[in-house]
């Protein structure tokens, strides 16, 4: 929404019908779909052991590691792809895909990024020069299979912080990586999770020691740029007792006509009394208005409150990718532990987003709670899906849990799919869902006080995600806003 | 073997004798219930909708099917009145899955409304059980295509154009056998349009150390402008198993309710797929579980919108004591194109023991914009606040208990529109609660209980 | 009657009572009067038998009984009576269910048949004349959606009811508009005789002029410290709690 508009705007005698404005699906074209013009090191498509055995010595990977990855490919061969999604994922030829590109160095000069990648990270406004301005957030940026620069390491090394890519860490600190590698997502997982222990390429690492408060939010911007590559994240987050820290997350993707594949994994420990924040705004490109390209984002990320009194903390705001699948969990293991989920999840064209969490209560007096807000426009499917597990163990837990779908188009679904297991008498759980369309006589109000639909929509949505946008840090928030906006422009408002 | 495979096997052997003794249209419905059968799995636990439940593991044991239609203790039958005081109703007996036509309250030969067996219909109302029969039950389920296969008889209701019954039919299903039997009950309603009907079903186990299993398969139809209320009421034992499908297809305008109550049993799977087909008609969908000691109450609900301006209104509630389990999964669907739908559907329960188990899945699946659809669900215990006011008032907290979860339930007997029906309900639960509930008490005839007895 | 010997009660841990002396004759009113926080109504809670809070010490004696070895209901059936600050909602029990229940369970205690229904409806009726509670309400589910007064005015209907000889009035006057005040009191005041008691507890005089006490107690950080006739009542108002305050700067 631009406010200066807004005059303007009333000044238009003939207001564009809501049922106009809300049909006429997202016009406004994705803002990052540009490519980047780099020399890439892209690998031949096709995946076998071979091709595991390549990946781990690019990246120059220690004989455990390499185990890891063949243990878990063979383990992938065995499966199946899930199909129980409320999604139309098609038959993904992982024969088709690269599974490593990396944008190359200078030979002359190997620590310099190319000035190419630096200017893509300007043009998405990720600053890869510690800048005053931005002193309070550190960067690690990842392009295709690679970490091209992460800011602030000494900074914070100086604290005992460390953060870096996972592929520094697998040489630097072998010791934490294998320690905590799997331990809360097993290559066993799942489909995709297999997959992804198989090739994961780069990610970020960040250890927070005990007692430490991390003085800035660590952030990771992970960018896709190759054709015809998947991008394997890995992530891992270990907050050590009476930790805290705030991990920000951003995505995004060029336009192609192709689909690409995103299988990434994060897992997070969080140890006594340790907190941790973990942020999306998840932006991958989604495909043209009639569904062509854009990304499957097939992502398993998990939690595990380990020490009594934790505290992990899911935001997301999903506005990209055609595909979306993924369900940031917490295993609360801890007595007292705290898992919380905020999510917005906005669809628009021919989107696809089966997302939600599962919070599984194994501690004492532990406590969940999981706002979701859906918004579906054009000719999307936006489903929450759900699980909220008391162990007969868990005595006195609770779970609060709260989603609500809006629906924009008539053509436009949403869907509600929790599971709930209750093992004991001491805890309550609570599930409230609503499905609506957007409220006439709100837009008709807005209308009345001068403001015109578009307008009155974004207005709206935006209160709708209110609650979900205010638990991201300040920063995130404002650019989260602009984005939701962005989305729902030309579409709804 | 698997579990299918027994009966599969069974049917094979005495194809000639199931249909020597069935209605052509029930036989007409096996070769097709046979071929659906084939390479079929019945669900087993952690299948999707299926999370607490495994029926596998329900028809596994060895039951017996009354293949040549044995007379079990006919006579028994009779000593068994069963009744609602107050309610005048007309009384059908199967005592297992054998109908006793000597045994019942008939309605009166000149009433236009249609209550037969259908192997009476198969004689009187031929063309309404082959217009009707197997129309809504879908063979793709393997235990509705099992009970397809095998059942021999069943009870036809049909209430013509117009017409209201009076009198509330009841169906009074019995299990009374000295060896494990597997009963193949069978019910079809169809209500014409704008007629007006209510049945009332119960099951009710007299030998309490025999195994048994009710496979039961319910289909009502419900035409343009009908009302149809259906109150499916189980007071069995901890060795009776209960298999049950109800299928429900609404038209335009018609008002259907269905209430399933589960007072005492052992293990029961209960579905419920209703098809809302017509514009403006109106779906209550009702449950209420009262389980302690080992019972086990699995209901699943799938209401389907696919018409606009429909209304439906959806509530389970359980209660579960001791090591119970109680389980739910509902789906409601609106389909595209059916604006100013507006769909409710909650469960709320309450674990009154820390050894028992809740399953609960609500979901909502829709796709069409202007609609109003919500659902809720919880889980969690009697409020502490209202039972310490209640016992500074000088009620003992086992009372102050019994009236909570009676205010609990509450709610659901209010949706019953039957007064007389609601007022019994009542009764039961608190009898239910305070552990008095016995045999003789669900269908209220304190009268007959002595001869009860001697039966057993 | 009462008889409270250095009560000590705590909740969650932390000690709210911190020796509580207070003795209550028939026929008599006192009221309890304190800051917020205080523990006034931890007090009334205790009295009960709220199993929220935990005694750590003292003893109280009820008409020759331990009061604190009765559960709640027993408590109720000896005579005490708590209208509650905050009466609690019970969606689906009715009125009439709930005092049948109350009524015919204290008659089971003292060995008496229950009341036959018209007995009881005919009671009902006598009684909610009292606090002139319409019939309405009697019919509808405990509290819910009854509006502040009602609540308060069903609570003295039910003391109406059960006959205490103790009753603790628990910020009877909290949320009470001017005229409702007027009918609680009465309803209170037409209720006293000379073999009952009350504890009035309250924050402000304002309730005091309508039920008049013969005793003021300040509870003050969990503990009396200071009793003295009705004009205490009036100097409280008049110095306000800050005067408490300044004389016991060691609390």
């Amino acid at each position: 929404m631009n406010n200066n508009n807004k005059d303007e705007k009333t000044l238009t005698p003939q207001q564009p019908d809501s049922e106009q404005i809300l049909q006429s699906a997202a016009q406004e074209e994705y803002k990052y779909g540009f490519v980047t013009d780099v020399d890439t090191h892209v690998i031949p498509k096709g995946l076998n052991e071979d091709v595991v055995r390549l990946i781990s010595r690019l990246k120059g990977e220690p004989e455990w590691l390499l185990e890891f990855r063949l243990k878990a490919y063979r383990y992938w061969l065995t499966l199946k792809m899930p199909t129980w999604g409320h999604v139309t994922l098609p038959e993904i030829d992982y024969q088709a895909i690269s599974y490593y590109a990396a944008p190359k160095k200078k030979e002359d000069a190997p620590k310099e990024i190319d000035p190419e990648v630096k200017k893509t990270f300007d043009k998405l406004g990720i600053p890869l020069e510690e800048q005053m301005r931005l002193s309070g957030m550190a960067v690690d940026a990842v392009m295709d299979s690679v970490s091209v620069r992460t800011t602030y390491r000494e900074k914070l090394a100086e604290l005992g912080v460390i953060f870096c890519s996972i592929s520094e860490a697998v040489k630097d600190y072998p010791d934490l990586v294998k320690k905590y590698l799997g331990s809360v997502v097993p290559y066993t997982d799942n489909f995709f999770a297999a997959l992804n222990s198989a090739v994961f390429s780069d990610g970020s690492f960040v250890y927070i020691p005990k007692g430490v408060r991390c003085p800035m939010e660590l952030s990771t911007y992970f960018r896709i740029n190759a054709a015809e590559t998947g991008q394997f994240e890995r992530t891992l987050i270990v907050a050590d007792d009476d930790a805290y820290v705030s991990y920000l997350e951003g995505c995004t993707a060029p336009m192609r006509d192709e689909n690409q594949l995103h299988a990434a994994i994060v897992e997070i420990v969080v140890e006594d009394r340790a907190e941790v924040k973990y942020s999306t705004v998840q932006n991958w490109y989604p495909g043209d208005k009639d569904g062509r390209g854009g990304i499957y984002n097939l992502v398993t990320k998990r939690g595990l409150c380990r020490g009594d009194h934790s505290k992990l903390s899911w935001t997301q705001v999903e506005t990209g990718s055609a595909i979306t699948w993924k369900y940031p969990s917490c295993v609360l293991r801890g007595d007292y532990s705290t898992g919380e989920f905020y999510s917005v999840a906005l669809t628009r064209n021919r989107q696809e987003a089966d997302t939600g969490t599962k919070m599984i209560h194994l501690g004492k007096h532990t406590s969940s709670t999981i706002v979701s807000k859906g918004i579906s426009a054009g000719h999307s499917q936006n489903s929450y899906r759900g699980m909220v597990k008391i162990a007969p163990k868990a005595v006195n837990s609770r779970n609060y849990t709260q989603c609500d779908s809006l629906l924009l188009t008539p053509t436009s679904g949403a869907h509600t799919f929790p599971v709930i297991e209750v093992g004991n008498d001491s805890s309550v759980v609570e599930h409230e869902a609503t499905t609506s369309k957007i409220n006439e006589d709100q837009i008709f109000y807005c209308n009345q006080r001068g403001i015109s639909t578009e307008d009155a929509v974004g207005l709206i949505v935006n209160g709708y995600a209110k609650e979900v946008m205010s638990k991201l840090p300040m920063e995130f928030a404002v650019e989260a806003q602009k984005l939701l906006s962005i989305s729902l422009e030309g579409s709804v408002g | 073997m698997s579990a299918l495979q027994q009966y599969i096997d069974l049917y094979n052997e005495h194809r000639a004798d199931l249909n020597g003794h069935a209605p052509d249209a029930l036989n007409a419905l096996r070769p097709e219930a046979f071929a659906a059968l084939q390479g079929a799995v019945l669900p087993k636990r952690g299948t999707e909708d299926y999370e607490a439940t495994d029926l596998e593991a329900i028809f596994a044991p060895d039951y017996g099917v009354n293949i040549n239609r044995v007379a079990f203790s006919a006579d028994q039958a009779g000593t068994f009145r069963c009744d609602v005081p107050n309610l005048s109703t007309c009384l059908y007996f199967f005592n297992n899955d054998i109908f006793m036509p000597g045994r019942t309250a008939r309605m009166n030969p000149n009433n236009p409304v249609v209550v037969e067996s259908f192997v009476e219909a198969q004689q009187r109302h031929p063309q309404l059980l082959k217009q009707y029969l197997g129309t809504l039950a879908d063979l793709s389920k393997p235990e509705v295509a099992l009970n397809t296969l095998l059942a021999q008889d069943g009870l036809l209701i049909y209430i013509p154009k117009g017409v209201t019954a009076e009198k509330t039919i009841q169906v009074v299903n019995i299990f009374n056998a000295s060896q494990p039997l597997m009963a193949m009950r069978r019910v079809l309603i169809v209500a014409d349009e704008d007629a007006h009907v209510r049945v009332l079903a119960c099951d009710h186990t007299q030998i309490s150390d025999v195994q048994y299993l009710n496979s039961q398969v319910v289909e009502i139809i419900a035409k343009r402008g009908a009302t149809v209320d259906y109150y499916d009421l189980e007071e069995s034992t901890a060795h009776t198993s209960r298999v049950s499908s109800i299928f429900v297809d609404q038209a335009e305008g018609s008002n259907v309710l269905v209430d399933g109550i589960t007072l005492l049993n052992g293990r029961t799977r209960n579905d419920y797929y209703v098809q809302v087909n017509g514009e403006h008609a109106e779906t209550h969908l009702l449950g209420m579980t009262i389980a302690s000691g080992t019972q086990h109450v699995d209901n699943h609900t799938f209401l389907s919108h696919n018409a606009p301006r429909c209304k439906s209104n959806e509530m389970f509630k359980y209660v579960i004591n001791d090591e119970a389990v109680g389980a739910f999964a509902g789906k409601i669907l609106v389909k595209p194109d059916c604006p100013r739908v507006e769909a409710y559907q909650g469960n709320r329960n309450i674990c009154a023991s820390s050894t028992a188990k809740m399953y609960t899945k609500p979901q909502l699946e829709i796709y069409t914009d202007d609609v109003k659809c919500s659902h809720g669900a919880a889980v969690g215990q009697l409020d502490e606040e209202a039972l310490f006011y209640m016992r500074t008032r000088g009620i003992s907290e086992a009372e102050a208990r019994h009236l909570l979860m009676q205010a609990f339930v509450s709610d659901v007997i209010d949706g019953v529109r039957l007064e007389a029906l609601k007022d019994r309900l009542y009764h039961l639960t608190e009898k239910r609660f305070s552990g008095t509930l016995s045999l003789c008490n669900v269908c209220g005839s304190a009268a007959d209980c002595s001869k009860l007895d001697i039966i057993k | 009657m009462l008889e409270i010997k250095d009560l000590r009660a705590s909740v969650e841990g932390k000690e709210i009572l911190k020796g509580i002396n207070l003795t209550v004759n028939a026929g008599e009113v006192h009221a309890i009067m304190g800051p917020n926080g205080s523990g006034k109504s931890t007090l009334s809670a205790v009295l009960t038998g709220n199993p929220a809070f935990t005694v750590t010490g003292g003893s109280v004696v009820f008409n020759g009984k331990d009061l604190l070895a009765l559960s709640p209901e027993d408590r109720a059936h000896e005579g005490l009576f708590l209208s509650f600050q905050y009466p609690v909602e019970i969606p689906g029990v009715s009125m009439v269910n709930f005092m049948r229940a109350a009524i015919n369970e204290k008659r089971k205690y003292f060995g008496e048949e229950p009341l036959s229904a018209a007995d009881f409806l005919k009671l009902m009726r006598e009684k909610r004349s009292i606090v002139q509670l319409d019939n309405k309400l009697a019919s509808r589910a405990v509290n819910e959606g009854f509006s502040g007064g009602e609540k308060k005015r069903n609570e003295i209907f039910q003391m109406a009811m059960l006959e205490p000889k103790l009753s603790i009035l628990d910020e009877t006057d909290s949320g009470l508009d001017i005229d409702a005040l007027r009918i609680v009191a009465h309803g209170v005041n037409t209720l006293k005789t000379a073999n009952n008691a009350s504890i009035v507890i309250t924050h402000y005089q304002r309730l005091l002029d309508y039920i008049k006490p013969d005793f003021v107690h300040v509870l003050y950080k969990g503990r009396i410290v200071m009793s003295a006739g009705p004009e205490l009542a009036l100097e409280l108002e008049e110095k306000g709690y800050d005067w408490i305050k300044e004389m016991h700067p060691e609390l």
